[in-house]
């Protein structure tokens, strides 16, 4: 079933909706701790990265399928906390650019030592590999990997909205978010909210290392550096202050390269990305405060 | 112009001193001195966008990419053209230039370059300028990576005339230097670090903090393209060689030392320099004090990473806390 524009089939645009489904939940990850710590976190990506080399040892090792997910949850968890004590504690308050270039060095840090640790020719998870067969809908193949992504993510995105809108942590962490000196003052435990951002954070990439190394099966250093860009440009796109915003930036970015590069011939998509980005370079000149942002509040002396 | 000369004095004799210890190295790490000068070249390009502006760019090994592939097209001997860059244009296959010549015309496209992408760009801030920036990289190194007409493509830029040695780096170190100098001195150097102190008050008495950007800018864009026409006639420079890791080592550097001044940007490109470079002499096996040690490949930049990240927590402001060297005036 083709439909007849631009050869653009429903696999494709299962595989393009797939993946904005796996950026809109990094963006979320990355929107929630921007949200109360102010801190762009550029190490995300290598936290995703350290999840799938989990799975990759794991499957590596024999283990069973639920024996790797739990340890590639353990290790992100673990790690996302580590970082949090370790470098987003002592940095809180400073400028968001030195907070910035140093998740920057977070991020080739961990990148290198998994360099060091695995080397740079990486190492293949295949315990997931099953979700890579086609499922027949309506006459379509459809990637089995495109319908879990899909309902994996409404189902977390569901979760956090849950737990922001619903829970008290949820509403010390909007509050946090909107005013984080006024909110302390006003007896949210500064914290509290900021380790289970974090957490929650991380149990999101976990969730994202899971589903990409499912597309990319072979795991190394640099795993999910470049989806980590992009992202990093969707959610600076629809907005960062904002989680639904912050959401729908990744989403569409996700949905973006995904869906052109699969209708583009390779003499084309070989330049998606300065498509991508010269876009992103738009967008942020017409509208620096996101894409998404309709209030009109001028920084005011 | 003439108070405090030692703000310019002390950065030159930090680089003639490197300089000058390389001579007395071997040839095989003399190479490690003339990459350290180059290095401070591309930091102190940095600087003068980021230390005056407060504004972070992510997007400046774009306009060393761009001198290098400027000088790099125009110096490869005609003979070796065709195998390197089997597709290069038809009107740069046989355009053929001096060594100098490479060099001012890599700074020129480098300025060009970071003239045409500041129009734009300079009115952002913040997140929004870091991840602008950002976007400039990685639209050029795609561009360099699939663009077969202008270079070399993922081929390396090899057979270029290797003129880079310790001489020529450490006088273009000096050069960029003295340019960073004046131009911090001169009122645009002023304006701009009116407007990284306090926007709203710099505004307020007619500074343009959009066109204070561009200048500077401009400047760092054209020290940068410089950097990378030396850089091409130093090792064979491939697309990846400009990219990511150059991105981070030098922004490292900076904040290392201190972003926020001259002095500062030359003592972090010197001292991460030397560590990362003793760390890959190490990496082959080597002594120190009789101890023979030998470390793992990649140990070098898993201590540069930490560093860096130490160095912001605790020193947010860098090892010389932003400040120039200034020697005490003696009381009259």
């Amino acid at each position: 079933m083709t439909i007849a524009f631009l050869n653009l089939d429903l696999q494709t645009i299962a595989d393009g909706i797939a993946l904005g489904a796996i950026y809109a939940l990094m963006a979320v990850g990355i929107g929630l701790v921007f949200g109360v710590l102010r801190l762009v976190n550029f190490a995300y990506g290598q936290l995703v990265m350290a999840g799938a080399f989990a799975l990759a040892l794991a499957s590596q090792w024999g283990w069973p399928l639920w024996g790797g997910i739990l340890f590639c949850f353990a290790v992100v968890i673990a790690l996302s906390i580590a970082m949090e004590h370790l470098v987003f504690r002592p940095l809180r308050g400073h400028s968001p650019a030195v907070m910035l270039v140093a998740t920057f060095a977070v991020a080739f840090l961990l990148q290198n030592i998994a360099l060091l640790w695995f080397g740079s020719l990486g190492k293949i998870a295949t315990s997931l590999a099953f979700l890579n067969r086609v499922w027949t809908i309506f006459g379509a193949d459809v990637h089995k990997i495109a319908v879990v992504a899909v309902v994996v993510a409404a189902v977390c995105l569901g979760l956090v909205q849950f737990l922001l809108q619903r829970t008290e942590i949820g509403l010390h962490m909007r509050a946090a978010s909107m005013d984080f000196a006024t909110s302390r003052m006003l007896g949210v435990r500064a914290n509290r909210v900021v380790s289970f951002a974090v957490l929650v954070s991380g149990v999101l990439a976990a969730v994202v290392a899971v589903m990409l190394t499912v597309q990319t099966p072979l795991v190394t250093p640099d795993f999910a550096l470049r989806d980590t860009i992009v992202v990093l440009a969707g959610v600076v796109v629809g907005g960062l202050n904002r989680p639904i915003p912050a959401t729908l930036g990744g989403f569409l970015i996700g949905f973006t390269t995904g869906l052109l590069g699969g209708v583009l011939p390779t003499n084309q998509s070989q330049y998606l990305p300065t498509f991508v980005f010269a876009a992103v370079i738009l967008v942020l000149l017409v509208r620096p405060r996101g894409l998404f942002d309709l209030s009109k509040t001028v920084e005011r002396v | 112009m003439t108070r405090h000369l030692e703000e310019l004095v002390a950065p030159i004799a930090l680089i003639v001193a490197a300089a000058l210890l390389g001579t007395l190295a071997t040839l095989s790490t003399q190479t490690y001195f003339v990459d350290t000068l180059v290095k401070v070249s591309i930091v102190v390009a940095l600087y003068v966008f980021i230390g005056n502006s407060g504004v972070l760019s992510f997007g400046h090994i774009s306009f060393v990419a761009l001198g290098a592939w400027t000088a790099g097209v125009l110096s490869v001997p005609a003979a070796e053209k065709g195998a390197i860059m089997p597709n290069l244009a038809h009107f740069l296959v046989h355009r053929h230039v001096g060594n100098l010549t490479s060099l001012v015309l890599a700074a020129a496209v480098g300025g060009v370059a970071a003239f045409v992408v500041g129009v734009p760009l300079m009115r952002l801030s913040g997140l929004a300028a870091g991840i602008a920036t950002f976007a400039v990289l990685e639209i050029t190194h795609n561009l360099l990576t699939y663009e077969e007409r202008v270079g070399p493509g993922q081929n390396a830029f090899s057979s270029v005339p290797e003129t880079t040695g310790l001489r020529q780096a450490a006088v273009a170190g000096v050069v960029c230097v003295v340019v960073a100098f004046v131009y911090a001195r001169s009122r645009f150097g002023r304006l701009l670090r009116a407007t990284r102190e306090d926007a709203a008050a710099a505004r307020a008495v007619g500074a343009s903090v959009y066109l204070q950007r561009l200048v500077a800018f401009t400047v760092s864009g054209a020290l940068a393209g410089l950097a990378g026409g030396l850089y091409v006639h130093l090792l064979p420079v491939q697309v990846n060689s400009v990219y990511l890791d150059l991105t981070f080592v030098t922004l490292a550097m900076l904040v290392v030392g201190g972003s926020g001044s001259l002095f500062g940007a030359v003592v972090g490109a010197l001292a991460v320099s030397a560590l990362d470079s003793w760390l890959a002499v190490a990496e082959n096996g080597t002594s120190l004090f009789g101890w023979h040690v030998d470390l793992p490949a990649g140990t070098a930049e898993i201590v540069v990473g930490s560093l860096m990240a130490v160095v912001l927590i605790l020193r947010p402001n860098g090892i010389t806390g932003g400040r120039e060297l200034r020697l005490r005036r003696r009381p009259a």
